[in-house]
């Protein structure tokens, strides 16, 4: 089993389950990388009414933007009754409000893969006036974080190290488990600010 | 009343005082020679005359020199003042409290004039006069949270109430003690008040939110928070953090007196009316260390607090750094003699 253990984090920090078939008059699943394999975990829990709950599915699937993991296949042969493959979240969000905006009341949602696919998803789905818990999330996959820097405001993608250099303004960043769902961000504040230069070695904190 | 605002810099040359007046009524915020994260809510209710309890929103020396710092951070930043769109309410609430406030405790300062909802607002010492319709945003040249703050000290929050939770989405935040309302705007109160230490696991935040859930309109709490800033920085922004930074590694036993300042935040919290929310004004007040000194219990107490103080809290209210070097210098104030309970300077 591929689900991820979090370490005991601060309460900004997003926490995860693991994603159960709820009772729903349609279900919108929105996957990246090896989330691929919770959205089929979830589907087997289902037994013999996978068949009727596909036949009311929506699946809208990423591949890893960390590591390139591609199951799309796997969540094809499902046979859901939408299933959608997108180059990259930003390719796949206007699909995905569209969805929210037609949106039923009964609409169950499940996220799965990378904090940053769950965290922009959950952003949209919430944008939407979902009700909370209508959402469920899975962790699955990288952890690289998605990090908004507190200085010039840009967001850098992917950062797999502890420091790491801004995207945007070259700042050395150390990444705070603070987080803003708004944002759908981690938050990156400079670390030689007091000692211009003085930055430890980067840590790879985040695989 | 005694006093005459001060023409006075919170950056660049850093010519910000206290006179002698406010020194003898700074909030000082230890009423014992220890210090601990504690819930520490009480009454907001007058106080002794002159001192900054007095009235509702405190008008000091500094007034006229804190709101133009504020008018150049904001030219700098715009994302300092954010209000999400359903909060515009409570930026009516806000701004009738105010102007209501100050027109009763300052009637020299301030005025008030009603006619249904068409009010006149007239602030003597920023030269302004305007008219505008109560909950009509186009009659305001900013949204109403901002218009009232861009004329008020200290920093404001707005809480919306829902499912049992304080939701932070709209502020005006320019003399903050290293925190972002840019980040932190839309999250709930565990969740923006998430980097504190060691207070969640006392259960201060837990206790906070079930008494503020309950607060009652008409019936404002007041608590302090403080820290020490190097210079009279009033914005100690994150976003500016690699501009401030450096001057931490800049104390002297020489300087010290001269740069270092304890910051103290006199946090209210008020129920609001319409809207249900609630505001959170934070004003800071500065004092340099040699200003405190001058008064003889503050200079002991201030040693004791700094000597002991836990090293999570003086790293997270970012002095550890200096932390060795202030108990140094506040020891030369400090014979050990006992001090009395209470904030009060004398008694």
């Amino acid at each position: 089993m591929s689900q991820t253990v979090f370490e005991k984090s601060i309460r900004s920090r997003p926490v995860y389950g693991v994603l159960q078939p709820r009772a729903g008059t349609a279900h919108l699943c929105v996957a990246d990388g090896e989330g691929a394999g919770a959205i089929r975990d979830l589907f087997a829990k289902v037994g013999a009414g996978a068949p009727a709950m596909l036949a009311r599915t929506h699946i809208i699937y990423v591949p890893s933007s960390a590591n390139g993991t591609d199951e799309f296949a796997s969540l094809e042969a499902l046979g859901a009754a939408q299933c959608h493959r997108s180059p990259s979240f930003w390719a796949a969000e206007p699909r995905l409000r569209k969805v929210l905006a037609d949106a039923h009341m009964g609409l169950q949602v499940y996220l799965a893969g990378t904090e940053t696919l769950i965290g922009l998803a959950q952003r949209d789905v919430m944008e939407a006036g979902l009700p909370h818990d209508a959402v469920q999330t899975e962790h699955r996959g990288s952890l690289a974080r998605r990090v908004q820097c507190v200085h010039c405001k840009g967001v850098t993608e992917n950062v797999r190290t502890d420091p790491f250099t801004c995207s945007h303004c070259g700042l050395n960043l150390f990444v705070r488990d603070h987080y803003s769902r708004r944002l759908a961000a981690f938050q990156g504040v400079c670390i030689d600010a007091e000692e211009p230069g003085n930055v430890p070695p980067p840590v790879e904190r985040f695989k | 009343m005694g006093f005459e605002f001060n023409n006075e810099t919170f950056r660049n040359d850093f010519t910000f005082k206290n006179s002698e007046r406010a020194i003898r009524r700074f909030p000082f915020p230890f009423d014992r020679d220890d210090y601990m994260y504690s819930v520490n809510m009480e009454p907001h209710v007058p106080g002794r005359p002159g001192s900054v309890f007095e009235h509702a929103f405190d008008v000091d020396e500094h007034y006229l020199a804190e709101m133009r710092d504020r008018d150049l951070v904001l030219k700098e930043d715009p994302l300092r003042c954010q209000s999400l769109p359903h909060m515009e309410l409570a930026g009516w609430d806000l701004l009738e409290l105010i102007m209501e406030s100050k027109a009763r405790d300052y009637p020299h300062w301030f005025a008030l004039h009603k006619t249904g909802n068409r009010w006149t607002w007239i602030n003597r010492p920023m030269e302004i006069e305007q008219t505008f319709t109560f909950l009509d945003p186009s009659t305001l040249p900013y949204g109403p949270m901002e218009y009232i703050t861009r004329q008020t000290q200290g920093d404001f929050t707005l809480q919306d109430q829902r499912d049992d939770n304080l939701w932070i989405e709209a502020g005006m935040v320019t003399t903050q003690a290293d925190w972002s309302l840019d980040f932190d705007i839309g999250m709930g109160f565990h969740e923006w008040h998430a980097p504190v230490p060691l207070a969640h696991e006392k259960g201060v935040f837990d206790r906070a939110l079930k008494f503020l859930l309950k607060l009652q309109h008409g019936a404002p709490v007041r608590r302090f928070n403080w820290t020490h800033t190097v210079d009279p920085l009033l914005d100690t922004s994150p976003e500016n953090y690699p501009k401030w930074g450096p001057t931490r590694t800049e104390m002297t036993m020489e300087n010290l007196g001269q740069r270092m300042h304890l910051r103290v935040e006199l946090q209210t919290l008020w129920r609001l009316p319409r809207s249900n929310a609630i505001a959170f004004p934070i004003r800071c007040y500065l004092i340099k260390y040699d200003e405190l000194v001058t008064v003889p219990k503050w200079a002991r107490r201030m040693h004791r607090v700094v000597r002991d103080i836990h090293p999570e809290l003086a790293a997270y209210k970012g002095f550890l750094r200096n932390r060795d070097l202030m108990t140094a210098w506040l020891a030369q104030y400090d014979d050990g003699a006992p001090t009395s309970p209470g904030w009060w300077p004398e008694d």
